[in-house]
């Protein structure tokens, strides 16, 4: 279970969060949707622990994040999986040592387990025989599959998605909205992810989260976003820049 | 106008916070010696990186600066006064203690501090940081401790090759330059040679190394805004870490001299 009470954050002067609060029951398929550079990111790096809030609380199970030593907040990334939105792979490792990264430094794996952990976590993503490759000579795509390859190596309760989809074009968007649910379905995950691709939500999420202005302005299922009246929630659904000018 | 007078206040409260950030940063580091095992084959190859691959360089470098040293030695000398093979000792002397030091210090300040700064931060712009913390790595025991230690292993090694390089390139101009032998030359050189100062210099070489490449990682780590940041950064580390190393020859004399 993740829990986020009354979290403010702010950079400089831009106030990002302004008392956010949610829980996430284990099993759950959530998505945080908002206009780009809400902070959307920001709180899903606030649940790992990679950027602390001014105030308010963080806990995944029955620890508080924000308050762990290192060694304590490692324990809790070893649960959580996190895809970045550029897949952020280490440019001077191979796919194979990206993935085998953490599971050869930081598990008890031997060096057999660790490849046999490698092979399956590409099978998973449909990325067999690319254990050699460079993340530069990869699509975009491609990064993205391998950073959730290397996400669900080490074997998390969470998977963190940072904009899965974002950047693709739909045949991939699809493609990855189906690795997306089929790992959440196999793999007994809770799966948290921030985007504004309406398509990767409705087809992915069981409940969905927005935010609007540092606040959260809907929680409830796809089904009930798009019945809502709310007009800043329609205006985002419909993707209708005029909707709110007109009204003012 | 208002503005004009604060500004130097906001450059020195600036420094001051980098100063903080950046003892911060190393005091983690220094914390994070223990866990040195789980990064040797990092810090191997940043020895490589850092150490071997700059030979060429520092080779070639460290044989001018020899050269230009005796030729600047003989053009002194040419009044009579100074008997000709005192040029061994001038050379000696000045390439041990400070200019293969100093030479190797700047130039790889160039070469390896530019270096680090730009691939820290371009990790730390493309999220790569974060993904290492996200996967349980600290990233410092990851990132900076490798390249450090490694820095301050080779840094004194290519010392001792710019100083023979150095001392070759001062040999090889003095014959040239002012016909003195090989024998006159190391006769100069053995004159005011003391075995301390060979060590101050690779002293030196450990406090560069050290210097430059804890300066390098700080700049990076702490990079923000996309390619342009980089830039700034890189740049930045090459500034600073000049200053540092002309700072640090002075302060080292005092101590040391």
């Amino acid at each position: 279970m993740i829990e986020v009470k009354e979290i403010y954050k702010s950079f400089g002067s831009n106030n990002v969060l302004k008392g956010i609060s949610f829980k996430i029951n284990h099993g759950e398929s959530v998505a945080i949707i908002g206009k780009s550079g809400i902070g959307k990111s920001v709180l899903l790096k606030h649940l790992i622990g990679l950027i602390k809030p001014d105030s308010g609380e963080v806990w995944v199970e029955e620890k508080l994040v924000n308050s762990l030593s290192f060694s304590q907040l490692q324990e809790v990334r070893a649960q959580c999986g996190m895809v970045f939105q550029f897949g952020a792979l280490f440019d001077s490792m191979s796919v194979k040592e990206n993935i085998g990264l953490a599971l050869s430094k930081l598990s008890k794996m031997n060096a057999e387990e660790v490849d046999l952990q490698i092979t399956k976590s590409l099978q998973e993503v449909g990325m067999e025989n690319s254990e050699n490759l460079m993340p530069s000579s990869l699509s975009g795509g491609m990064k993205k599959r391998v950073g959730i390859a290397r996400a669900i190596a080490i074997k998390p309760k969470y998977l963190l998605y940072d904009e899965p989809t974002t950047g693709l074009d739909p045949v991939m968007t699809d493609s990855i909205n189906r690795l997306i649910l089929k790992i959440h379905k196999h793999e007994d995950v809770t799966s948290i992810m921030v985007t504004h691709e309406l398509r990767t939500v409705f087809e992915v999420a069981e409940r969905v989260i927005m935010i609007h202005n540092g606040r959260i302005k809907f929680d409830g299922t796809p089904e009930q976003i798009k019945l809502s009246e709310d007009r800043v929630v329609q205006q985002f659904i419909s993707g209708d820049s005029t909707l709110l000018e007109v009204e003012a | 106008m208002l503005r004009i007078l604060i500004y130097p206040i906001h450059i020195f409260i600036r420094f001051f916070e980098g100063l903080a950030e950046y003892v911060i940063l190393m005091s983690k580091m220094f914390r994070s010696v223990k866990s040195w095992n789980l990064y040797l084959g990092f810090t191997a190859d940043q020895m490589v990186n850092i150490g071997a691959q700059s030979i060429p360089i520092v080779m070639l470098t460290s044989l001018f600066s020899g050269m230009v040293t005796s030729v600047q030695a003989a053009y002194q000398f040419e009044s009579g006064f100074v008997p000709n093979w005192f040029v061994g000792s001038v050379v000696g002397e000045s390439i041990i203690l400070e200019l293969a030091p100093m030479i190797t210090g700047l130039v790889m300040t160039g070469k390896i501090g530019a270096t680090i700064t730009a691939e820290i931060g371009t990790m730390r712009v493309t999220e790569q940081i974060d993904a290492l913390e996200s996967l349980s790595f600290d990233p410092v025991s990851f990132l900076i401790m490798p390249r450090v230690l490694a820095a301050a292993v080779m840094f004194p090694i290519l010392v001792i090759v710019a100083d023979f390089c150095g001392i070759l390139g001062g040999l090889f101009a003095a014959q040239h330059a002012m016909d003195v032998s090989t024998q006159e030359f190391f006769r100069g050189f053995r004159t005011w040679f003391r075995p301390w100062d060979a060590w101050f210099g690779l002293i030196k070489g450990l406090f560069f190394g050290i210097a430059i490449t804890s300066i390098a990682s700080y700049k990076g780590f702490t990079t923000e805004g996309g390619a342009e940041g980089v830039g700034r950064s890189t740049t930045s580390t090459v500034v600073i870490s000049c200053t540092t190393i002309v700072l640090l020859d002075y302060i080292l004399a005092e101590i040391f001299l």
